[in-house]
Order: C-alpha cells, then structure tokens, then sequence
C-alpha cells in the first residue's frame, strides 16, 4: 500500500507524518505521537473511549482514518487544560464533582463536555445525557459526569 | 475483638477521615496522564496474541505451528508442550491452604478443548500485524464433541464430562438449621418459585493488557492490569522458577470488577518474554475479551419459603445450581457466598440450602462484583415480596418483622457482631422514593419495589487474610505509604493516603502512596471480596500510628508538655487547648532522626482466622462482617412495548464510616447502575457455547440516557470491621437493584417475571400479549 503523507496539529503543535492510508487516528495518536491520554477500548465505535476533538467537533479516533484528518487541528485530552497546567474548567469540573473513577472513560467525558459547552454553555441535563450516551462508563453510573458537565453550564 | 472508634481517635472531629475531597489519584487522571497497562512501551518489544479455540468441545488431534514459525518477524510460537508446568491450581493470593478450593489451572488447552475461546497457542512477533498473521497460520485439526451445555443436564451422571474426571459436579454445599418440614407445617402461606440468572460480562473499559520483560538481574517483571499482583507466585510457579524471580507490577486499573482477579495475561506475557528474551507486550481485543474472560455465574434457584399469618418467617429450602462454565476457577467460593447469603438479611427458624456447581462448556465464570450475593438476593427478595402479596402485608412490614439485628446469628450459626442496620436502610430508602409518579400514557403502569441485601467484606475467615502496609516520615515532614494495593478506580489507593493524613496530621497532597509492585511494596493481598479498605486500611491505620507513637516523646520534650496532650494537624504539632505552643512537624522528625528513632513502620493486620466451616451443614463462620442496605424503585412499564422506565432509583446502606464520601457516594452510585444493567438488559448470549453478544452492540450496557436520577442516602453507625468503623461498600452496593426492579415491575403489571434480565418480550408475555 502506499504511504501518504499528512499534516495536522494536535494541541497546538505541528506534525508531518507519514501513514499507511489504513491507519487509524488512534493508532497513530497514542503510538507515534505518545499521547496515550487517548483509549481504546472496543475498537469499534461502541464506547467513546477514543474520542478527540478535531477541529472543535468529537470524533471517534478508532474509527478515523489518520488521512482523513489531514489539514485538520486536533485536540486530546492531553491538550484541554492550558501549557501551564491550569486546568480547563470543565476539569475543575469533574474533579470537584468526583466524575472520575477507574478514569479510563475521563478523556472521552472531558472532551465530550468540553465540545458541549463550546456548542452549548446553557445545556439541560438531558442534552447532557444525550450527548454523552456514545461514551460508556462502567463505574460512575454517569450521575457525578453528569453533575460535573452540569456544573460548567451557565444557569 | 469488637473496636470502639472511639478508642482511636478522642473524637469523631476527623480533619480528612468523613471529609469529601477530590481523590488524589484524579488529577492524574483528568490530564489524561496516567499510565494504564497498555500506555507503556518497552524499546525493542514484541506484540503478543492469542489463538483461541474454534469449538467449544473437541478433542485436538495435532497442532501444525511450522507456518506460523516460517514467517519473518515471528519470535515464538509455544503450544501446551512448550510451557514447563501448563496444568497449575488456582490459589489467588492465599496463602493458607485449604481442600477444595483449588480448581486446575491450565495455560493452554491440551487434548482437549473445553469452550469456545480457550487459548491453545501464543504467538509474539515483531508487530500486531504479523502476530495476527502467524495465528492464522497454525493449523489445528479438532475433533468435534458433542460437549454439554446445560448445568441440569451436565449434573446426571451420564453426561458428557466437561473434564478428565468422573463428575461434572465440583462441590456441593448444605446448611441445615431446625427442621424445614415442621417449619411449612406450621406456615399459613408457603411460595414456592424457580428463579433463573443469567451469565453477565463485566465490561470494564479497559480490556486485559499487560506487558513483561526480563530486567537486568534475570527478573521476570510482568507490568499487567490486574486485582491481584500475588499471581507472580502461580507465573513463577508455571515457569518452574523460584517465586522470587517473578515480579508483578500493578499499574492503575481501568475497571476490573471480579475479571481481572483471575490470571488474564501475565502468564502468556511471561512465558513468551522468557522464551525470546524480549520485552513482550499483549492487549485483547473487546471480543477477544468478551468470549474468553470470565462471566457472572447463571444460577438457576428453587426456593421455598414459608410464613405465619402475621409475616413471620417460619422456614426456608432453597436449591441452588451455578453454572461454573468449562473451568473451575471462584466458582465453588462463589457458590459458598451464595450459600450463606441465601436466607438474605432474615432470621428463619427453619433452613435447608442444597447448593452444587457445576461444569459445562460454557464461557468459564469466576469472580463478578457481588461474588454470588446478587444472584440469591434476587431470588430472596422476589420471595419477600410475594409473600408480603399473599398475606396483604407491605413489602416493608414484612421485611420488619424478620430482619436480622446485631446480635443475631445467621443460619449459618454466625453471630452478628457489628452493626445491622438494615430496617433504617429499607425506612429510609422508601421514604426518600415518595409518592408513586402518574403514568405518562394510557398504556404506561407505575410501580414501586423494595429489596434488602447483605453481603460480606473481607475473605472467608478460613482463607486467614493479611495485609501489610509500611508508613513513613520524611525529613521534611512528608509521609510515604508503600503498600501493595491494586486500586481498580474505586479510591483504594486515596483512602489510604486518607488514614494515614488523618493520623500524622499531614495533608493529603503531602502524602505519596505507592501501590501494586511485589518487589518494592509490601503485600497487602487482592483487591478483591471488598476487603481492601477493611484490610489495607487497617494496617495503614495501625503502621501510621506506630509512626506517630515514636515520635511522640521527642515532640513533647521539645514543646514541654505531656505525650497525651499533644495534637498532630496542618504538619504541626501543638499543645492541645494551646494552639500558639506548636512546632513544625519537619524539626520532630529532623530530632527524632538524629536520634535514631525509627522514622517508620511496617504493620501487617489479620483477619479473624477461623476454621473450615463444615460443608454438610454450613456451620461456621465464613466472613468477617457484612455490609447491609436497601434499594427503593420506581419503575414506568409500557403495556404496549414492554420496556421498562426507571423513574426514581434510591440507594440507602450503612457504610459504618465514609473515609471519603466521595467515593462511598460514587461507589454507591455506579454499583447501582451497574445492578440496574443486571436488571434489565445485560445478558451474555451463548448458543451451544459460541458467544452471540461479543461487542457493546449485542451487549447493552446502560448508558447515560438509561441512569435515573438515584439518591443516595449514606447511613453512619461507626460500627465495622474496618478502620474507624468503616464497612465495605464496592460489591455490596450492586447488590439489591435487581430485586427492587423486578418487585417494581411486578407491583406494576401484577404478574411476576421469575428471569433476569427483565426484557420487554418476558414482560410481554407475562402480560400474555406474546
Ligand atoms: S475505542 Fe473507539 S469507540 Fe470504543
Ligand atoms: S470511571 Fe471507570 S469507566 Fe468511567
């Protein structure tokens, strides 16, 4: 197969690579990249683990050709709170609301959230529900995800 | 011997004990920081995978690796012939041993395949790729076999045997209290039912992965997501190489609820790493987990219970049959819990219980939050209920007049000796549901359940559990906690921190704990049986006050006051009453130091240790203490569809003490939802041993839309096992739900569903509309 060359930021930063044009987003994220933030966990677009943002709007990386985001600006949970470390509010957000547990379905929520609020600062509950329905959580029971999104919202 | 948490602390103002803060874990976490199994890499690793059966019973006649083995890129490929010792039992963590509690555990099949999903092969090879490429190049040629698959079927002595053995049966257990007969004849109503359970995947997020390497001593380290890094006895043990040659290192896990207790893959990881000499790295795949991890034990329960004309309880027989799948694995230690909780939180004159598991080939089924609790309280509680119909008694006035107190003994002989609050729980739970919803539609029937559990925390008394915890202090007045905990998301590792700050008076930030390394942690046993907290927290309780203890006589010299009037807090210790009389804690230690004090310590706490109870009548005591609680719902059931709508959802238990209310609350709230999935849709499909619900489209897990709004009331009798009272609350909290939906959707339709999961088609046709 011939390799193809792409272009994207991922928080902020350049990158120039080189892909198999079958190699998915979330391979190429948490193996070339390092950004492992970023999860697997069914492979097949059935939990929301893997979710990233690509240019503001959530996307399913294991289900994401790298090709298909050429040109496109990424962002990973690796990139939600500001270079210097402040946290993201939406982050504040879940540690207050204690919206974390095992923490292995936290970067898909966080950046769920996160495109809500920016699509939505004034979310009802149950547009937080739907919009989270994609990403599963075995040990929350979503109630305190819910809580925590809930909390960024404006009243 | 019974604590007064008074003894430990002069007053319940606890600074962090009881005080909700984030974990400390989760900061890591919500920067995507943390590093699971499978988000380390080694340089130079190889990529492990795993050829599965393609029968669930066959014989195999000859495995042809020669293909595999060609290919470049391909590293090793080992068969059942290549493993030193393949045939191992299981002993997970224990240390004491006791007779038949040992099941066989095989590597890889050989032979003889026994479900569907048995590795038979390991291949490691220089990426996925080519790994993937190599399995479908081992030819294995099987000989069909019939195999059975029912556990009814499996039981008669002419059926195909699942093993090498004589008897699909692994064990039987009875526990014989008073005399059942006399106790019917003297019920006004008896119920007699046969309620069945289905297999439940657990469905963490994060699939079974690890990865192994040789270190530069010749140490085999196996990095693995895992509940118990105490496997690296049986690794060692299957390598045929002393124990201390294996290390296992236990990263933070991303859910693991009773799966990753068995071994997954720490022994393929080690054997293909000592067979090529490279780090080896391995992660299934969702299917590949879903048809070869372990399952909830189906259950199929006859129960008979009877009662007097006022709802007193006057006998109980019940026949319990798990379904142990094609491997021995928890199942008889799981069928055990089942047997003693199987009268629930009720004090019955009269009690039969006939308990068996046995093997089929069936997925295997092991350990699942709850470990064989959920299955009978369902079964109890569906009972309650319709004896309460029969004799037009409430579903809580019943329970009233029946529920065990603290200091009763269960039918099991065990007294009761800490807190039993389950009436307040049941009061309390109903209260908060309130007045019945009005239907949403014509078609639409609301109605209201109640269900009460026990369930044990802490291993069976005669396993003589252990745990071990080191606390020290640093110069500058730091704290590290080494203790070998494997924390699977619910704060095992936070709440330690926890006990340790409230001790030593130290913030939270500034204590460091490290987990889950056998070589540099002490053991502290598995993070199983909801003991972590009970066990864990005990040891750190008692090494951190050790701590404090040396440091006491220096600190009262240097403030000139007496060691009993001293108080440790915000890293200083003062004088009581005289807050301005305080030094930082940083010069008592740098004193001590120069001293000689010894600035740590290394406590190890038991378990009550108790004999082997005697299986033919199950007397005895098998656990430390239980943990109570009731759960209330409201449910909207469409006539027309059959689906279920849970409306309201209130959890209530007595936790003793929160550490972190935090995480009680949270543990609470997800053991809900994840019961609720028990309830209504969750159900492993095997036809004939194939898997037909191998990805999260065949098997539903709730989501988001699914969750109710769930109240969670916290009860605090300070009147545990644990430390400073505390109760166990990770398994327990999952275990009443299905209960509560099914009495929910009865008292809706009138007509009750004796199966899980509640699907629309059984409510359809109990509604004889199918
Ligand atoms: S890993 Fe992409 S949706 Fe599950
Ligand atoms: S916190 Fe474990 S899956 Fe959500």
């Amino acid at each position: 197969m011939n390799k193809r060359k792409v272009t994207f930021t991922v928080n902020g930063e350049r990158h120039e690579l080189v892909v198999e044009p079958n190699e998915l987003l979330l391979n190429v994220l948490r193996e070339k990249l390092g950004l492992t933030g970023t999860k697997y966990a069914c492979g097949k677009g059935q939990c929301g683990a893997c979710t990233v943002l690509v240019n503001g709007e959530s996307f399913l990386s294991c289900l994401t050709l790298a090709v298909a985001v050429d040109g496109a600006e990424i962002r990973t949970i690796e990139g939600v709170a500001e270079p210097d470390g402040t946290l993201d509010p939406i982050q504040e957000a879940f540690l207050d609301s204690s919206a974390i547990q095992c923490g292995f379905c936290t970067p898909g929520m966080v950046l769920m959230g996160r495109e809500l609020l920016n699509r939505n600062p004034r979310a009802t509950e149950e547009e937080i529900r739907e919009q989270i329905k994609g990403n599963l959580c075995r040990c929350t029971g979503y109630f305190s995800i819910v809580r925590a999104i809930k909390s960024c919202c404006e009243k | 011997m019974k604590k007064d948490p008074k003894d430990q602390l002069s007053n319940y103002e606890y600074q962090f004990i009881g005080k909700p803060v984030p974990r400390h874990d989760a900061w890591d976490k919500v920067f995507g920081r943390t590093k699971y199994a499978d988000d380390f890499d080694m340089p130079g690793m190889l990529f492990g995978k795993v050829l599965r059966s393609s029968y669930p019973a066959a014989k195999i006649l000859s495995i042809d690796t020669s293909g595999a083995e060609k290919m470049p890129g391909v590293a090793a490929v080992l068969t059942a012939k290549d493993v030193p010792n393949n045939e191992t039992v299981t002993r997970f963590g224990q240390t004491h041993q006791v007779g038949g509690f040992e099941g066989l555990y095989r590597v890889l099949a050989d032979k003889k395949v026994r479900f569907m999903g048995e590795a038979v092969a390991l291949v490691a090879a220089e990426t996925e790729e080519i790994a993937e490429e190599a399995l479908a190049r081992i030819k294995v040629e099987y000989e069909q076999l019939p195999g059975v698959f029912d556990p009814l079927e499996a039981m008669n002595p002419d059926a195909y045997q699942v093993g090498e053995g004589d008897s699909n049966i692994i064990c039987n257990y009875q526990v014989r209290k008073g005399d059942v007969k006399e106790g019917f004849s003297r019920s006004h109503v008896v119920v007699e039912n046969t309620y069945r359970v289905p297999f439940v995947e657990h469905a963490f997020l994060e699939p079974e992965s690890g990865i192994a390497w040789i270190d530069d001593s010749e140490i085999i380290t196996i990095r693995v997501s895992t509940q118990v890094i105490e496997h690296f006895r049986d690794v060692a043990d299957v390598l045929g190489i002393p124990h201390n040659k294996v290390r296992v290192i236990a990263p933070m896990v991303g859910g693991g609820f009773g799966s990753k207790e068995d071994i997954t893959v720490e022994t393929f990881l080690a054997l293909l790493t000592w067979k090529t000499g490279k780090p080896v790295k391995m992660t299934w795949t969702r299917e590949g987990s879903i048809i070869s991890s372990s399952k909830r034990h189906p259950y199929v329960m006859k129960y008979k219970t009877g009662a007097t004309r006022d709802g007193k309880l006057m006998a109980m027989e019940a026949q319990l049959i798990s379904d142990a799948g094609a491997h021995v694995y928890l199942s008889p230690w799981v069928l055990l819990y089942s047997t003693v909780d199987a009268t629930g939180p009720y004090d019955i004159p009269n009690v039969k219980v006939d308990s068996y598991t046995v093997l089929t080939n069936n997925t295997f089924t092991s350990a699942n939050r709850g470990f064989g609790a959920p299955q009978v309280c369902f079964a109890y509680e569906s009972q309650m209920d319709e004896l309460a119909r029969r004799l037009s008694l409430s579903p809580l006035e019943i329970r009233k007049r029946n529920y065990l107190r603290k200091g009763d003994a269960l039918a099991t002989g065990r007294v009761l000796e800490y807190g039993v609050e389950t009436e307040k729980t049941a009061i309390k739970a109903l209260e908060a549901l309130g007045e019945p919803s009005m239907p949403s539609s014509p078609t639409e029937k609301i109605g209201q359940g109640l269900a009460s559990g026990m369930m044990s925390y802490g291993r069976m008394t005669f396993l003589h559990d252990t745990s071990r915890s080191y606390v020290g202090i640093e110069l500058d007045g730091s704290v590290t906690v080494r203790c070998g905990v494997q924390d699977i998301g619910g704060g095992q590792a936070s709440s330690l921190a926890s006990i340790a700050a409230e001790i030593l008076g130290v913030p939270m930030e500034e204590i460091k704990v490290f987990i889950g390394d056998t070589a540099l942690t002490p053991i502290a046993g598995t993070t199983t049986a909801t003991r972590m907290l009970y066990m864990s927290g005990n040891a750190t309780l008692k090494a951190a006050t050790e701590v404090k203890k040396s440091l006491l006589p220096k600190a009262a010299e240097m403030l000139e006051a007496s060691p009993e009037d001293l108080v440790f807090r915000d890293k200083k210790v003062f004088v009581r009453g005289a807050p301005a009389r305080a030094i930082p804690l940083a010069d008592v230690v740098k004193a001590c130091a120069a001293d000689g004090v010894q600035l740590y310590n290394v406590a190890q706490f038991n378990a009550p240790f108790r004999e082997l109870i005697d299986f033919k009548t199950g007397q005895g005591q098998v656990f430390p203490d239980f943990t109570f609680g009731s759960h209330a719902v409201e449910v909207a059931v469409d006539t027309e569809t059959g689906k279920v709508r849970v409306l309201k959802l209130v959890a209530c238990y007595d936790v003793g003490q929160a550490i972190n209310p935090l995480s009680a609350e949270g543990q609470i709230e997800g053991g809900a939802l994840y019961g609720l999935g028990y309830a209504l849709t969750e159900e492993v499909i095997l036809d004939k041993g194939i898997t037909l619900t191998p990805s999260f489209s065949e098997y539903l897990v709730p989501t988001s839309v699914d969750a109710p709004h769930v109240k969670t009331i916290m009860l605090e009798s300070r009147d545990g096992a644990g430390p400073f009272g505390a109760k166990g609350i990770g398994e327990p909290s999952c275990n009443s739900i299905a209960p509560a939906v099914a009495n929910a959707v009865a008292n809706a339709i009138g007509a009750r569903i004796l199966d899980l999961p509640l699907t629309p088609e059984k409510i359809l046709r109990s509604l004889q509309k199918l």
